[in-house]
Protein backbone atom coordinates (compact mmCIF):
# COMPACT_ATOMS: atom_id res chain seq x y z
CA UNK A 1 0.00 0.00 0.00
CA UNK A 2 1.45 3.40 -0.92
CA UNK A 3 2.16 6.13 1.80
CA UNK A 4 -0.58 8.35 0.64
CA UNK A 5 -3.15 5.44 0.96
CA UNK A 6 -1.78 4.28 4.46
CA UNK A 7 -2.67 8.24 5.10
CA UNK A 8 -6.31 8.26 3.93
CA UNK A 9 -7.07 5.19 5.53
CA UNK A 10 -6.00 6.52 8.98
CA UNK A 11 -2.11 4.99 9.33
CA UNK A 12 -0.65 7.05 11.79
CA UNK A 13 3.01 5.86 10.90
CA UNK A 14 2.12 7.24 6.88
CA UNK A 15 1.04 10.42 8.72
CA UNK A 16 4.05 10.73 10.63
CA UNK A 17 6.30 9.65 7.27
CA UNK A 18 4.29 12.85 5.48
CA UNK A 19 5.07 14.82 8.37
CA UNK A 20 8.67 14.76 8.63
CA UNK A 21 8.33 14.72 4.75
CA UNK A 22 6.68 18.11 4.04
CA UNK A 23 6.99 19.79 7.95
CA UNK A 24 9.74 21.96 6.57
CA UNK A 25 8.43 23.24 3.29
CA UNK A 26 5.21 23.90 5.12
CA UNK A 27 6.99 25.59 7.99
CA UNK A 28 9.28 27.83 5.72
CA UNK A 29 5.69 28.77 3.57
CA UNK A 30 3.58 29.71 6.59
CA UNK A 31 6.55 31.35 7.98
CA UNK A 32 6.94 33.50 4.75
CA UNK A 33 3.19 34.52 4.95
CA UNK A 34 3.03 35.37 8.91
CA UNK A 35 6.90 36.76 9.33
CA UNK A 36 6.55 35.38 13.07
CA UNK A 37 8.56 31.95 13.83
CA UNK A 38 6.39 30.39 17.30
CA UNK A 39 3.01 31.68 14.94
CA UNK A 40 4.55 29.88 12.59
CA UNK A 41 5.23 26.48 14.29
CA UNK A 42 1.88 26.70 16.25
CA UNK A 43 0.49 26.84 12.80
CA UNK A 44 2.35 24.57 11.24
CA UNK A 45 0.72 21.95 13.78
CA UNK A 46 -2.60 22.90 13.31
CA UNK A 47 -2.08 22.46 9.45
CA UNK A 48 -1.23 18.91 9.93
CA UNK A 49 -4.15 18.57 12.46
CA UNK A 50 -6.81 19.62 10.51
CA UNK A 51 -5.38 17.74 7.36
CA UNK A 52 -5.14 14.35 9.28
CA UNK A 53 -8.52 14.77 10.39
CA UNK A 54 -9.77 15.61 6.95
CA UNK A 55 -8.09 12.76 5.70
CA UNK A 56 -11.00 11.02 4.84
CA UNK A 57 -11.68 13.42 2.08
CA UNK A 58 -8.05 13.10 0.33
CA UNK A 59 -7.80 11.45 -2.99
CA UNK A 60 -4.42 9.68 -2.86
CA UNK A 61 -4.07 9.98 -6.79
CA UNK A 62 -4.42 13.74 -5.87
CA UNK A 63 -1.72 16.31 -4.93
CA UNK A 64 -0.96 16.25 -1.28
CA UNK A 65 1.53 18.99 -1.65
CA UNK A 66 -1.11 21.04 -3.21
CA UNK A 67 -3.52 20.60 -0.84
CA UNK A 68 -1.66 21.20 2.18
CA UNK A 69 -0.21 23.85 1.15
CA UNK A 70 -4.16 25.41 0.65
CA UNK A 71 -5.09 24.48 4.25
CA UNK A 72 -1.57 25.92 5.87
CA UNK A 73 -2.63 29.33 3.39
CA UNK A 74 -5.91 29.46 4.99
CA UNK A 75 -5.28 28.84 8.40
CA UNK A 76 -2.02 31.52 7.83
CA UNK A 77 -4.42 34.23 6.58
CA UNK A 78 -7.52 33.66 9.41
CA UNK A 79 -3.92 34.27 11.95
CA UNK A 80 -3.39 37.45 10.12
CA UNK A 81 -7.17 38.62 9.84
CA UNK A 82 -7.45 37.35 14.18
CA UNK A 83 -3.84 38.89 14.67
CA UNK A 84 -4.26 41.66 12.50
CA UNK A 85 -4.04 45.03 15.07
CA UNK A 86 -1.55 43.32 17.55
CA UNK A 87 1.16 41.14 15.02
CA UNK A 88 3.75 43.58 14.41
CA UNK A 89 6.27 42.73 11.76
CA UNK A 90 9.19 41.46 13.07
CA UNK A 91 11.96 43.45 10.76
CA UNK A 92 14.76 41.43 12.89
CA UNK A 93 13.69 38.49 10.59
CA UNK A 94 16.48 36.30 9.03
CA UNK A 95 17.65 37.59 6.18
CA UNK A 96 18.18 35.63 2.87
CA UNK A 97 22.40 36.64 2.33
CA UNK A 98 21.83 38.92 -0.43
CA UNK A 99 19.06 41.67 1.33
CA UNK A 100 21.40 43.77 2.91
CA UNK A 101 18.97 46.17 5.06
CA UNK A 102 20.46 49.83 4.49
CA UNK A 103 17.48 51.40 5.41
CA UNK A 104 17.11 53.13 8.70
CA UNK A 105 15.92 51.61 11.27
CA UNK A 106 12.50 54.00 11.92
CA UNK A 107 11.87 53.99 8.21
CA UNK A 108 12.01 49.59 8.35
CA UNK A 109 9.50 49.88 11.10
CA UNK A 110 7.36 52.39 9.25
CA UNK A 111 7.18 50.15 6.33
CA UNK A 112 6.85 47.45 8.18
CA UNK A 113 3.99 49.02 10.34
CA UNK A 114 2.15 50.34 6.98
CA UNK A 115 2.73 46.62 5.33
CA UNK A 116 0.88 45.24 8.44
CA UNK A 117 -1.87 47.17 7.89
CA UNK A 118 -3.13 45.68 4.76
CA UNK A 119 -6.53 44.26 4.68
CA UNK A 120 -5.00 40.16 5.55
CA UNK A 121 -5.96 39.00 1.81
CA UNK A 122 -3.99 41.50 0.21
CA UNK A 123 -1.14 41.57 2.58
CA UNK A 124 -0.55 37.47 1.85
CA UNK A 125 -0.67 38.28 -2.42
CA UNK A 126 1.68 41.07 -1.64
CA UNK A 127 4.38 39.33 0.86
CA UNK A 128 4.18 36.23 -1.62
CA UNK A 129 4.81 38.18 -5.00
CA UNK A 130 6.55 41.31 -3.79
CA UNK A 131 8.78 40.38 -1.20
CA UNK A 132 9.10 36.72 -1.23
CA UNK A 133 9.07 36.46 -5.54
CA UNK A 134 6.80 33.68 -5.80
CA UNK A 135 5.66 32.87 -8.61
CA UNK A 136 1.70 34.14 -9.57
CA UNK A 137 1.12 30.41 -10.26
CA UNK A 138 1.65 29.16 -7.00
CA UNK A 139 0.35 32.02 -5.12
CA UNK A 140 -3.15 31.37 -7.29
CA UNK A 141 -2.86 27.59 -6.24
CA UNK A 142 -2.19 28.37 -2.85
CA UNK A 143 -4.39 30.94 -2.12
CA UNK A 144 -7.29 29.05 -4.68
CA UNK A 145 -7.88 31.75 -6.32
CA UNK A 146 -7.55 32.65 -9.96
CA UNK A 147 -4.19 34.05 -11.37
CA UNK A 148 -6.09 36.94 -12.19
CA UNK A 149 -7.11 37.33 -8.54
CA UNK A 150 -3.71 37.14 -7.42
CA UNK A 151 -2.51 39.92 -9.70
CA UNK A 152 -5.60 42.32 -8.74
CA UNK A 153 -5.10 41.86 -4.89
CA UNK A 154 -1.03 42.79 -5.49
CA UNK A 155 -1.97 45.89 -7.57
CA UNK A 156 -4.58 46.61 -4.67
CA UNK A 157 -1.80 46.16 -2.28
CA UNK A 158 0.42 48.26 -3.67
CA UNK A 159 -2.08 50.87 -4.13
CA UNK A 160 -2.88 51.14 -0.99
CA UNK A 161 0.60 50.59 0.11
CA UNK A 162 2.15 53.88 -1.43
CA UNK A 163 -0.95 55.73 -0.74
CA UNK A 164 0.07 54.71 3.02
CA UNK A 165 3.90 55.60 2.58
CA UNK A 166 2.71 58.66 0.53
CA UNK A 167 1.00 59.78 3.79
CA UNK A 168 4.02 59.37 6.01
CA UNK A 169 6.08 61.46 3.63
CA UNK A 170 7.83 58.19 1.91
CA UNK A 171 8.28 57.57 -1.96
CA UNK A 172 9.93 54.38 -2.55
CA UNK B 1 0.31 48.55 -13.44
CA UNK B 2 3.61 47.56 -15.32
CA UNK B 3 5.87 44.97 -13.62
CA UNK B 4 8.71 47.52 -13.92
CA UNK B 5 6.63 49.98 -11.84
CA UNK B 6 6.64 47.76 -8.79
CA UNK B 7 10.45 47.20 -9.42
CA UNK B 8 11.86 50.44 -6.82
CA UNK B 9 8.85 49.65 -4.37
CA UNK B 10 9.73 45.79 -4.44
CA UNK B 11 13.31 46.86 -3.81
CA UNK B 12 11.92 48.83 -1.11
CA UNK B 13 10.15 46.53 0.81
CA UNK B 14 12.77 44.26 0.65
CA UNK B 15 14.57 46.03 2.76
CA UNK B 16 12.23 47.04 5.07
CA UNK B 17 10.92 43.38 5.31
CA UNK B 18 13.56 41.07 4.29
CA UNK B 19 12.84 37.66 2.61
CA UNK B 20 12.67 34.65 4.33
CA UNK B 21 15.41 32.55 3.66
CA UNK B 22 15.92 28.56 4.13
CA UNK B 23 14.27 27.98 7.06
CA UNK B 24 13.54 25.23 9.36
CA UNK B 25 11.27 24.71 12.90
CA UNK B 26 13.25 25.82 15.98
CA UNK B 27 12.06 22.33 17.48
CA UNK B 28 10.71 18.75 16.83
CA UNK B 29 7.05 19.65 15.95
CA UNK B 30 6.08 16.03 15.96
CA UNK B 31 5.50 14.97 19.73
CA UNK B 32 3.45 18.38 20.45
CA UNK B 33 1.41 17.79 17.47
CA UNK B 34 0.55 14.26 18.77
CA UNK B 35 -0.50 15.79 21.84
CA UNK B 36 -3.04 17.41 20.09
CA UNK B 37 -4.34 14.71 17.97
CA UNK B 38 -4.93 12.58 21.23
CA UNK B 39 -6.11 15.63 23.19
CA UNK B 40 -10.05 16.81 22.73
CA UNK B 41 -10.55 19.26 19.80
CA UNK B 42 -11.29 22.78 21.04
CA UNK B 43 -15.25 24.01 20.99
CA UNK B 44 -15.99 26.80 19.36
CA UNK B 45 -16.29 29.94 21.56
CA UNK B 46 -20.16 30.89 21.93
CA UNK B 47 -19.04 34.40 21.21
CA UNK B 48 -18.31 32.70 17.66
CA UNK B 49 -21.78 31.42 17.36
CA UNK B 50 -23.36 35.06 18.16
CA UNK B 51 -21.25 36.90 16.08
CA UNK B 52 -21.72 34.76 13.20
CA UNK B 53 -25.63 34.91 13.85
CA UNK B 54 -25.61 38.58 13.40
CA UNK B 55 -23.72 38.63 10.68
CA UNK B 56 -25.79 36.72 8.79
CA UNK B 57 -29.25 38.47 9.92
CA UNK B 58 -27.43 41.76 9.15
CA UNK B 59 -26.05 40.19 5.34
CA UNK B 60 -30.13 38.95 5.30
CA UNK B 61 -31.24 43.01 5.84
CA UNK B 62 -28.99 44.73 3.98
CA UNK B 63 -27.22 42.49 1.37
CA UNK B 64 -26.23 45.70 -0.18
CA UNK B 65 -23.52 45.16 2.36
CA UNK B 66 -22.13 42.02 1.09
CA UNK B 67 -19.93 43.21 -1.36
CA UNK B 68 -18.22 45.56 1.00
CA UNK B 69 -17.96 42.44 3.79
CA UNK B 70 -16.13 40.25 0.68
CA UNK B 71 -13.93 43.37 -0.04
CA UNK B 72 -12.59 43.72 3.72
CA UNK B 73 -12.27 39.52 4.13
Amino acid sequence: MELLDRFAAGDLEAFEELFRQFQKAIYGWILRIVRNPAAAEDLTMETFLRMYRARARFDPQGNFGAWVRRIATNLALDHLRRARREVELPSTMPAAPEADPVLPHQLREQVSRAFAQLPAKLRVAATLALIEDRPYEEIAEALGISLGAVKSRVFRAVRKLRARLERLGIRP
Amino acid sequence: MKEHDEKPLRDFLKQALPPIGETAPRRDLWPELLRRLEGPRAAVPWFDWVLAAVTLIWLLLFPEAIPVLAYHL
